[in-house]
């Protein structure tokens, strides 16, 4: 358990299987490297193009209507489709763009959230790299992302694309503050910044989670969360930065092809991690919900931590699509006030409150 | 230091912030939410909008002008392709501006056609302006909603008159066809299944917090500036003033039916939207009481030539965007010399400027969407 901070570490079986079986440690440690590069790329991707085609259908029956139905079963495939029509496509630059800037900024936008990934604790070994500041590491590494989108909005050489870029800076700025507050409410309660001990500080009953654990504040705390990081993802109902019917497409108007691809891949890795932030911090992570209960414990004990863990991510993201599908868009300036006004306030007060009720003792058992 | 600086054409506020590094932005005519092909320009400190300048004309089809080579009958058609949601009521403001200088008039099936099929049509323009205004806001599932009870209505006229959007229906004496036996029961059954789904569309959007913060007090049109802009329909009404031609200067059968006309004395973005929900029902009012009493017997008068009696005939009919009147100017014969239609459209628009300044480009859309113009009526 004892990690350290800068040697990722699988503790997975097959990582202690490589290094006892590879005679050379450094040769042990690369193949480690590669296994988990290909593991979190697999997650991500696949995570994405089955996102897409979910939120086509979930878009679709919100809205009576059927989505995607002709390409495979239910128009399961359209993505693959769609994604191979994408990276066929010539990537061009508009006359005028600052071509590096240009070409970077899906890239750093695409960064931010495959690291987060890293961090993420899937099942009880099964975590890229458990790190002892993972939350500020995460809240950091996150705050990365916003810069990809100031970069593609300022190099795009669109006036839409620049109101878009800076749009999505002051909100991602903003919003990144309740959410640090909120996370490091999680952080005080639980004892501990790494992702690891969060989770497991919440075995035992659905009333473990720190959604129930601490009473009442702990659900105030979720929704909290739920809205700044609905803000934090540039999703509807927040999404300002891209704001179709206003900027035609925000920072990415200029985009496509691959490039275009890489905003839109980022924007569902993004939906993932955060998703799983949200399960990790509040739902109990990978643990199922009933530890301890005789008459399912040992039924429950049987599903693996992975299934529960993709099934709260699913929950979580079920909620977000709904969200999305639900509500029109505030205006930038409403955005603006809703976080300095109410969030700010709301979440310092939602720290103290949680440091009250830890020095009182009234958190659940 | 301010240095004087040349504004693009169109241009004439005077703004003076020493802060303010304004710059001006090219909104259309190929954007998402201009409906259509409109061009703004739009003078812009920060997302601050300071002025805008319309752009209107890229598609203009010279609709006018080809009435005036054409038969009358063939200018019917034409008024379907001026504010192509509301097609049915431009044929009923043409075809009465027509039967004025034929001297003649319908028959009483005839009339209840008419009305019935106008006020569908209202409903169907007002469900389209629900779905675009939430959809401008960011809200994709209002759009389709607003969409999907107006293509039921798009199946009655499909079956009535042969298709769904440019009707080219009505003629003078009448219609070209007689409605269908299931004409009545589908409109019920339409009528049925509205009622309950409106709550449903209302409930989505009428109390919606982000719904009333981005509308209350946005896009204020007072009752002078309403007036004298010459803007009609909804957008007056909301502005506090009780015009509706309906009610003021009843066309066909009217003044027969029992229902009233929505006032809202606010003037913004949440009032057009209340008094057009309102009309909505008001509509479906008129549509009950038709079917009722929805008449047999002949549903055209005796056919004759069209031949107008040289003179100027004029009628104004209240579609779902405001006033649409029809100036005709018979010489001899069976074209017409010249004819003008007033498009609520244009007016309405015109007072874009006035409604959005020191507003945001978010405020801009939204103002826009509520007041639900058609561009190619503007541009004709």
């Amino acid at each position: 358990m004892n990690s350290s901070i800068f040697i990722p570490s699988v503790t997975h079986p097959i990582g202690d299987f490589i290094r006892s079986n590879v005679p050379i440690p450094e040769l042990a440690f690369l193949i480690n490297a590669i296994l988990c590069i290909i593991g979190i790329c697999v997650v991500a991707f696949g995570a994405a193009l089955v996102l897409v085609y979910v939120e086509r259908k979930v878009c679709a029956h919100v809205q009576c209507r059927l989505g995607p139905m002709r390409l495979g079963f239910h128009g399961c495939i359209q993505t693959v489709a769609d994604t191979l029509k994408l990276l066929f496509k010539e990537v061009y630059a508009p006359d005028g763009a600052d071509k590096f800037l240009f070409y970077l900024a899906p890239m750093v936008l695409l960064t931010a959230p495959f690291l987060c990934l890293c961090m993420i604790p899937f099942d009880h070994n099964l975590q890229v790299a458990n790190i002892s500041v993972g939350i500020p590491l995460i809240i950091a590494v996150n705050g990365f992302g916003v810069l990809g989108i100031l970069l593609g909005g300022w190099s795009s050489n669109n006036k839409y694309s620049l109101l878009g870029g800076l749009r999505s800076g002051a909100q991602m700025v903003s919003y990144e503050i309740s959410l640090s507050l909120i996370l490091l409410f999680i952080v005080m309660m639980a004892g501990s910044a790494s992702l690891m001990d969060i989770t497991t500080s919440q075995s035992g009953t659905i009333l473990d989670w720190w959604i129930f654990k601490a009473p009442g504040i702990g659900i105030v705390a979720f929704i909290m969360f739920l809205i700044s990081s609905t803000a934090e993802m540039n999703r509807a109902p927040f999404d300002i930065a891209e704001a179709e019917q206003e900027l035609t497409g925000g920072y990415h108007t200029e985009y496509n092809g691959t490039a275009f691809a890489m905003f839109y891949l980022a924007e569902y890795i993004n939906l993932v991690t955060t998703s799983s932030l949200a399960t990790t911090c509040f739902l109990g992570g990978f643990l199922p919900p009933a530890i301890g209960v005789a008459a399912v414990d040992h039924a429950l004990a049987m599903v693996p931590g992975l299934i529960w863990f993709f099934a709260k991510v699913g929950l979580m993201i079920w909620i977000y699509m709904m969200l999305r599908w639900t509500f029109v868009r505030p205006r930038v300036d409403q955005l603006m006030a809703l976080e300095w006004k109410f969030l700010l306030p709301v979440n310092l007060l939602l720290l103290a409150a949680g440091a009250v009720f830890l020095a009182l003792g009234w958190v659940l058992p | 230091m301010t240095q004087k600086k040349q504004l693009p054409p169109g241009f004439r506020e005077v703004y003076n912030d020493s802060n303010c590094e304004e710059f001006f932005v090219n909104m259309g005519p190929q954007h998402p939410s201009t409906h259509g092909a409109l061009r703004l320009v739009l003078r812009l400190d920060g997302e601050t909008i300071i002025e805008i300048v319309p752009h209107f004309g890229y598609i203009h089809r010279g609709i006018e002008k080809q009435a005036e080579s054409g038969t009358y009958l063939q200018f019917i058609h034409l008024s379907d392709r001026e504010d192509y949601l509301t097609a049915i009521q431009n044929n009923l403001g043409v075809v009465l501006a027509l039967e004025k200088g034929m001297g003649i008039g319908t028959t009483e099936r005839g009339e209840y056609i008419r009305v019935m099929m106008a006020e569908l049509n209202r409903i169907a323009s007002h469900l389209v302006y629900y779905g675009c205004f939430g959809g401008d806001m960011g809200g994709q599932t209002p759009l389709i909603y607003g969409f999907k009870e107006r293509e039921m209505i798009h199946d009655i006229f499909d079956e009535v008159t042969g298709s769904r959007l440019t009707t080219n229906f009505f003629r003078p004496g009448g219609s070209r066809f007689d409605v269908t036996d299931t004409f009545i029961p589908r409109v019920k059954a339409f009528l049925d299944h509205l009622e309950p789904t409106m709550k449903d569309y209302e409930l989505l959007m009428s109390k919606n917090i982000i719904v009333l913060e981005r509308n209350v007090g946005i896009g204020v049109l007072t009752r002078e500036q309403a007036i004298s802009f010459g803007c009609s329909g909804p957008v007056l009404r909301a502005s506090g003033v009780p015009y509706d031609v309906r009610r003021s200067d009843p066309y066909s059968i009217y003044d027969r039916f029992d229902f009233d006309i929505p006032i809202e004395t606010d003037g913004d973005n949440y009032a057009r939207y209340k008094v057009r929900i309102a009309e909505i029902h008001e509509s479906m009012k008129i549509l009950r009481q038709c079917i009722e009493k929805f008449p047999e017997g002949p549903y055209r008068s005796k056919e004759k030539p069209v031949k107008l009696l040289p003179g100027n005939y004029y009628a104004a009919t209240e579609s779902a965007k405001g006033l649409y009147a029809t100036y005709v100017v018979a010489v001899s014969g069976d074209k017409p010399y010249r004819i003008h239609t007033r498009g609520p459209s244009f007016a309405n628009l015109a007072a874009l400027n006035t409604m959005s300044q020191g507003h945001k480009i978010a405020d801009l859309v939204s103002i826009m969407a509520s007041l639900d113009p058609v561009i190619p009526e503007v541009d004709r």
